[in-house]
Formats: structure tokens, sequence, C-alpha cells
């Protein structure tokens, strides 16, 4: 076994390669290893145009793979040396055509690495801001760029061909690199601090971005897919996503309450609503809801509450006089019966998450008093995506559907609970779903007996989800 | 107005247009002089929540309109806020938007003011300004309006990468009913026209490689889907025609979305997202995989299936061509496989010569499996049986797909 230090550029591989080659050491017998130091990646100017003539061997390596080596080599695997030779001594060892076999385990890698190189570079020359500072000799335009491989020579003369005729610099924390106008120059990484601060023209431009977004077609998984996260910190109009994502729902609530669809409008909301990922916005963006009319007689929105790590779901119709107030669910006169039954079927309410179908109170008025009234289908399935986003946030295993509101809004179908009740079955939503009565509808019997009984057999309801 | 207020108003009415496209042209580079380059391949330079692609900077010179389409948000019925740039704003924003790496270029569109010839005169002083007083070597893709004269339109060629005139619907008495101003005929007088300047453009490329370009990188269109009752049958074969008589580089499709205070003509839903979603996968088949409209969307089924991809559609009503053998099959008809799209096909092809590919040779090729299997014999595997044993279609997701989308206009901006 020998071990071959090279310096971790293509050109340092290329020649301790040709070395074992023409030496004729396997793989096998080679452990590479990379020395440190600030040399430039890839000299540009003074690469060879293919391997095999140097070599003087009759084998050829086909020029793609000396592409592709370049661009491996801009990987940030230290293991990429040692494949690149193995595939090199495959094909100069009877696999010339080794590169068409995208399945074999080396190309593959290789390929994988290639991948990752070509979609840096493909992102450098998207992401990278420039700003505008001025410098003795005039405006000098600088932009901060962190790339995930060393490719800052590799995509040099990209930006030359771009803006040759401005003055300008890419800084990295790898290497940095200058154009004056004339000719190109390197030097060693730096700091972000390096960085200039706002260009003024970056409020334009978010401008432009705001408007351009459509909030009615939210695909957040496709912008993060291509636009992942570790890329926003230094895109100016990144820092706006969170806000337009707060609002978009709001916006096509007003847009759509502006529109001539009468009906069924919460399936698009569902998909807008669907993809806002945190529990915080989620509430945030409830709190402006006014997808159904029962917005404007309560006093606010009543969202779910409970750990997001809950195991059970609890479900109920609406919120009542008391959670319309303080604006927390179950926490009036049926909560408290709720929480009694809870604590004697052995669950522990600290630990569910507790939410309802229809998260406005509904009420009419008999003298002084607010008196409840049932919310119709329409306005169940217009506060349907918001129960289904909390679902899918929280993912419970057990789902709790208290009384018949909840039951049918889960189950798509009318369900009479009574006859129902107490059966569990495996939903979308949960892998147990119960059907059970609605606390509520436990204080409305006046007979103690009656009502004594009934309580029993809700709270046996409950044990069935342990 | 502030250049900010504008530029909201502005951005606002050009964001219907579903083209972004950046690629496709000449390669520039501004070595020689001027600024900017292109490389042939198109550059996203952001993305929005709404998982679109930011690359050019899409805007319309005005929203003012004479014209009356009932689908626009900018018809001139319509009483959304107007706003408009000057020819100087518009080349400034492009150039600093530029300089700072924003954008590739500039898409402008424009409402129609005055009359076509005084609109289509404005749009291509941007362009003109850009490419002789700046030397902006970036990309810029014009909307033409069909009624300009030849002369302007010949002027916008010269200086833009790609031209496009929307076609909107699919049929003349759709477009009678609902944009009594637009003209099928006329529109493909306008496109015939172009291709004729770009055909020219090419051959007197190959004799004199400074000959003066004309829009390199073709020209496109975009059509509503879901405002009329057309079908996709009628929506594709017009597409195809299209493709074929005139060579458009792409078509658009737009799903339709109900605006507010609508004329009573226009539907009261819009058709779900996932039609457009098909008829992009169709469009795809019939440009690269070899099929015909026929084959996808005919006169028993005009419409495309919700449920499964026109391709896996298409395999399911024809048990007979399958079990297709990957390591035997020619191209066209590795093609026809679902889950095999053209860059897998050309690998396979690739690797079939030195190695008989395997199950797990598709695992590596991140084939789906699912989809592909009970249509294929490789190494070691058959499907068991043809026909019971096809997958039964996924039920149709509505997640990912908002039926409803805005009830703004879709269209906005076409000239
Ligand atoms: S009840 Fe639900 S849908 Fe209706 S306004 Fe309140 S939160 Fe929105
Ligand atoms: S489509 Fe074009 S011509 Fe028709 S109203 Fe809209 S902007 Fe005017």
């Amino acid at each position: 076994m020998i071990t071959l230090t090279v310096p971790p550029t293509f050109a340092g591989w290329r020649s301790a390669a040709r070395k074992a080659l023409q030496e004729g050491i396997p793989p096998g017998e080679i452990l590479w290893e990379e020395a440190g130091g600030d040399a430039p990646l890839l000299d540009l100017f003074t690469l060879e145009p293919a391997l095999p003539a140097s070599i003087q061997s009759p084998v050829r390596v086909p020029p793609a793979f000396m592409e592709l080596a370049k661009r491996v080599a801009c990987h940030r695997a230290p293991t990429r040396w040692a494949i690149l030779y193995r595939a090199l001594w495959r094909i100069t060892h009877g696999e010339p055509h080794l590169l068409d076999v995208f399945v074999d385990s080396d190309v593959h890698q290789l390929m994988g690495m290639d991948k990752a190189v070509r979609r840096d570079v493909h992102k450098m020359r998207a992401f990278v801001r420039f700003r505008e500072v001025t410098h003795p000799e005039g405006v000098w335009s600088v932009a901060w760029f962190e790339p995930a491989h060393l490719i800052v020579e590799l995509n040099a003369s990209f930006f030359v061909d771009r803006f040759a005729g401005m003055r300008w610099s890419i800084l990295t924390p790898d290497r940095c690199v200058h154009w004056d106008g004339e000719s190109l120059g390197f030097s060693p990484g730096v700091d972000r601090s390096a960085a200039p601060g706002e260009d003024a023209v970056e409020d334009l431009w978010r401008t432009y971005y705001s408007h351009i977004f459509n909030p009615a077609r939210v695909k957040i998984h496709a912008m993060q897919a291509e636009m992942p996260k570790h890329y926003w910190k230094n895109l100016p109009e990144a820092a706006l996503i969170p806000d337009l994502l707060r609002a978009a729902p709001g916006r096509v609530a007003e847009m759509l309450s502006r529109s001539l669809i009468k009906s069924a409008p919460a399936e698009s909301r569902e998909t807008i609503i669907s993809e806002v990922a945190d529990w915080e916005s989620l509430k945030e963006s409830a709190s402006t809801c006014q997808a159904c009319p029962l917005y404007k007689n309560a006093t606010q929105t009543v969202f779910g509450e409970g750990p997001r790590s809950a195991r059970i779901v609890l479900l109920g119709e609406q919120p009542g006089d008391q959670e319309d107030i303080q604006g927390r669910p179950f926490v009036g006169p049926a909560g408290q019966l709720l929480d009694r039954a809870l604590t004697e079927a052995g669950i522990d309410r600290k630990e569910c998450y507790v939410t309802n179908s229809v998260k406005h109170f509904k009420w009419e008025p008999r003298g002084k008093r607010r008196i409840h009234e049932k919310p119709n289908k329409t306005e169940v399935s217009a506060c349907k995506p918001w129960w289904k986003a909390e679902l899918a946030l929280v993912r419970p295993s057990v789902l709790i559907c208290l009384g018949a509101t909840a039951a049918q809004t889960v189950f798509d179908r009318d369900v009479r609970v009574l006859a129902e009740r107490g059966t569990v079955v495996e939903t979308v939503h949960a892998a147990k779903t119960l059907i059970t009565v609605h606390p509520s509808s436990l204080l409305r019997i006046s007979d103690p007996e009656q009502r004594e009984h009934a309580y029993r057999r809700f709270v046996e309801d409950l044990t069935l989800v342990l | 107005m502030t250049l900010d207020s504008k530029l909201s108003i502005l951005a606002d009415a050009a964001k219907y247009d579903a083209s972004c496209a950046s690629s496709g042209t000449t390669k520039r580079n501004s070595r020689e002089g001027g600024i900017g380059s292109t490389t042939g391949a198109g550059i996203c330079h952001s993305y929005t929540p709404d998982g679109r692609c930011v690359s050019l900077l899409k805007i319309l010179l005005t929203n003012y309109c004479i014209y009356d389409c009932l689908y626009c948000i900018n018809r001139a019925s319509s009483g959304v806020q107007r706003a408009r740039f000057t020819v100087e704003e518009v080349v400034n924003l492009t150039l600093d938007f530029y300089r700072r790496n924003y954008i590739e270029g500039l898409f402008l569109s424009s409402g129609i003011i005055r009359n076509p010839d005084y609109t289509m005169e404005s749009v291509v002083e941007v362009a003109r300004r850009l490419r002789v007083d700046h030397g902006f070597r970036g990309y810029i893709h014009l909307k033409t309006i069909p009624e300009a004269s030849p002369a302007l339109i010949a002027e916008a060629g010269r200086w833009a990468d790609r031209l496009s005139i929307n076609v909107e619907l699919a049929t003349q008495p759709d477009l009678d009913r609902l944009a009594p101003e637009k003209n099928l005929q006329r529109i493909e007088t306008s496109m015939g026209a172009i291709k004729g300047r770009i055909d020219e453009f090419k051959t007197e490329r190959k004799k004199f490689s400074n000959a003066p370009p004309f829009a390199p990188a073709g020209q496109s269109t975009q059509m509503i889907v879901g405002a009329t009752g057309a079908t996709d049958s009628a929506i594709l074969n017009q597409a195809s025609h299209l493709y074929g008589k005139h060579r458009l580089r792409r078509v658009y499709y737009s799903a339709f979305s109900p605006i507010p205070d609508a004329s009573n003509k226009l539907p009261l839903a819009s058709p779900p997202m996932v039609r457009e979603h098909r008829l992009y996968q169709a469009d795809w088949l019939l440009r690269f995989y070899g099929f015909q409209v026929s084959e996808l969307a005919g006169e028993t089924a005009p419409n495309l299936d919700l449920a499964v991809d026109p391709k896996m559609a298409w395999a399911l009503r024809n048990p007979a061509e399958f079990p297709v053998n990957i390591n035997r099959a020619p191209r066209e008809t590795l093609l026809r496989v679902p889950g095999l799209g053209v860059r897998n096909v050309d690998r396979i092809l690739a690797i079939r010569r030195w190695h008989r590919l395997r199950v797990d040779d598709l695992v590596r090729l991140r084939v789906s499996l699912k989809k592909t299997l009970p249509f294929i014999e490789v190494a070691d595997h058959r499907p068991s049986l043809i026909g019971p044993a096809l997958p039964a279609p996924a039920p149709f997701k509505l997640k990912q797909m908002d039926l409803f989308g805005p009830p703004v206009s879709v269209a906005s901006g076409q000239l």
C-alpha cells in the first residue's frame, strides 16, 4: 500500500494519477490523501487537453472523462480522488465504455458528485447578488456567496462573460474572485463580515418579488426544492417569504370573498393553508380568517391548543360563550366535564391537542345571553381546512370526534352519533379514530341518573383508544 | 405615482402569464462591450412561494387597455388600478436588476393604448434602447400585437430573443364570444410572418455568421383552459397545429379563473388545476415522445383523465402493446412505457450495450417501480399478467392541486 499526498486540485490529482498509471499501480494499493494549503483548485489556463498523449499510452481516455474529473475535483468529498483513479484505471484496463454504464457503482458515485457540483455551479450563477459600493475608481459590485463545493474558479468565466464591462468581486469563505474590467484575480476566502450591506435597488427588487407571487398557488415544496433554505440568508428577497406565506390565506380569502364563486371555496384554501408549515403562522392566519360569515359576530378565532407532539387530538364542534371570550378551546362547563372524564379514563388533557371543527362561536341572542347555535354545512366545510392543517401538523395516532359535527366533518358523511358511538376505525387522519358524544350533550340531560349513566358511557368510550 | 407603486401594479398585472423561460437563444457575452450574456440554458434567479421560477423581469409597460377581453383583468371595463411606465423607466429597471444579477433579462408586454401600432412602437423602443444604447446582451421576450404593422413586428424580432402572440382560446367561435377584437386568422398570419423571418434568419446565419438575428429563441403562445367548453382534444389539436405549422417553441396552458364582477358569459368556477398539469404532460408527449393527439385525447374520450397521467392512461387503454422488454425494445417503444422519461430511456440505451438491465438498475436510475414494473420485462422480472394485474388508477388527490385559482384573470397583458 502506498500513500499519495496530493494538493486537493484537479491538476494535483492528475499528475499523481498519471504517474501511478504509468507505474501500473492498481487502485486497491493507493491511499489518497489531501495536502493542506490554499492552492487554486483549477488552473484554468494551463490545463492540458487530455491525458492520453502525455501518458504515452495507446489507451485513450475519453475526453468526457476528463471533463467529468475536472468537475468532480471541485466536490468536497475526500473520497473523490480514489474513485476517480479507480474509474480511470478501469477505463484504461479493458472497460473503455465504463462511463456509459450509469448503474455501475463507481460511475454512479461520480455522476452523483458531478451532479452536485453542476447544481452548485448553476445555483451560484443564479443566487449571487451584487451590491454596489463606491470605490476610488468608481462603482464596484460586490457579492457574498457560500458555495456548497469548491467551484469559484470553475465558475469565474461565466461572470466575466456576463459582466465584463463592470468591476466586481465575489467573496466566499473558500476563495474570492475579482474582475477589474480587464483581468481576473483570486484571493483567499474571507469572512462574511467583509461583504457590503444593503443596496438601494433591493427594495424595488423585493417589491417585484412580492407582486409577481401569486398567493392562490402556494407551493412551498416546489420552491424549496429549487431554492433550499440555506441559500435564503444571502438572498434579499427571501426575507419576505414568511410574511408572504402568512398573508397568502388572507389574501386569497379576500379575493374569494370578492369573487362570484359561492360554493366550496374551501378546497382552494385548503391547499394554501396546508402549506403553511408551522403552527404559529397557522394560528395567525386563522385569526384573520373571513372565509365564512361567522367571524362577524364572534369575539375572536378560537384556535386549537396543546402539544404539537400529542398522541391524541380531540375535535369538538365550535367554541362556546366562555371560549369565545377567553380565546381558548374547551374552557367552559363542557370543557370542565371533558377534563374530568379524561382523567377518569386515564388520559392527561395536557398531553392532548384540543380543537374544534369550527373556529368561531355561532350564537343567537336570547335576552342578555348568547345561545349556542349549530353551524350549518357551509360553515363547517369553510372551516375544514383549518382543522385538517392542525391534524397534518400534529399527526396524532388517535383522533376523538366529539359529537355529530366533528364526526361528520371528519367522515364526510352524515353520522348518527348515538348509533355509531364507540366505534374505532382507521382514517387518513389517525390510525384510531373514535366517534363519541359531545360533553355538552351530557350537560343537557336533566335526569341525574340518566346523566350519570351517559357520563359513564362517555368515559368508557374514551378508554377505547388507550 | 412612485416607481415602486408602478412596479407593484404592473408586476401584479403580468403575473398570470405562465412563461418566464430564458433558454434556447444564441450564445452571447459582453467581452467585446456592453453588458450581459446568454448561454443557451436559462437561469432561474429566484423562486416565489408559488413554486414558480423568477428568471425575467416580467412586467407590463402599461395595464391601460382599450380592448375588452372578458377573461382579462386589464380589460377596459375592469376596475383595476392602472399605471404606466415610461420607456426610460423600464430600460433602467432592467439594467439595475441585471447588474445585480437578479434577472436574465426582460419579458415585456402591454395593454393596448391608443392603437396597436402606438403600443407596439413603445414596446419595441424599450428593446431597441436596451440593445443599441446600452449594448444589452441579456434575454428579451416581447409580447407581440398581431394587429401591429409588419414593419414593427420585424423590428421587434430584430431586438428580441423570443416573440409571442397569445392565442388565448382554441377556436374562433370562443374568441368571438369572449374576445371579440381577437381574430385567429390574423394571429396566425402574424405567426406565419414571424416564422418566415425566423427561417430566413437561419438560412442567412449559415451563409454569414454576422447576419442580423431574428428572434433566435423562436416564438411561443398561451391558451386559457376552462373558460369555454373547448375540450382537451380541441386544445391539443390547436397546439399541435401551431407546433407543426408555425414551429412554435412552446405552447403554455393556463387554467382559467373567474374574475370579480365578471360577465355572465364566463363560467363561475375554474377548472381543476390538475387539468392544466395534464395538458402540459400531454404536450410533452406530443413533442418528445412521439405521441399523436388522437392517441391521448380522441373522439370517444376528448378530455384527458385527471386521475392518471396521459401516458399511463394510454398504456392502460393499450394493454396489447405491453410488456416491453427493456433490454431489447427500440427507443420509440421505450418512450411509451409509463414512468420512463427521455433521459432514462437514453441512459438505458447506453447501458444495455454492455450490461443486461435488472430491477436493481432501475432503482439506481430512480425509475418509479410501481408505475413501470407492470409494463416491462427486465432480466429478473416479468409482469405476472397484463390486464387484471395493471395498477388501479390512483385516487385523484386533491392536495397539491388547488381546485380554484385566484378570482382574478389568469390572462393579463395578453396583447
Ligand atoms: S368559522 Fe372558520 S371558516 Fe368561518 S370565519 Fe371562522 S375560522 Fe374562518
Ligand atoms: S388580453 Fe390584452 S388586449 Fe385583451 S384586454 Fe387584456 S390587455 Fe387588453
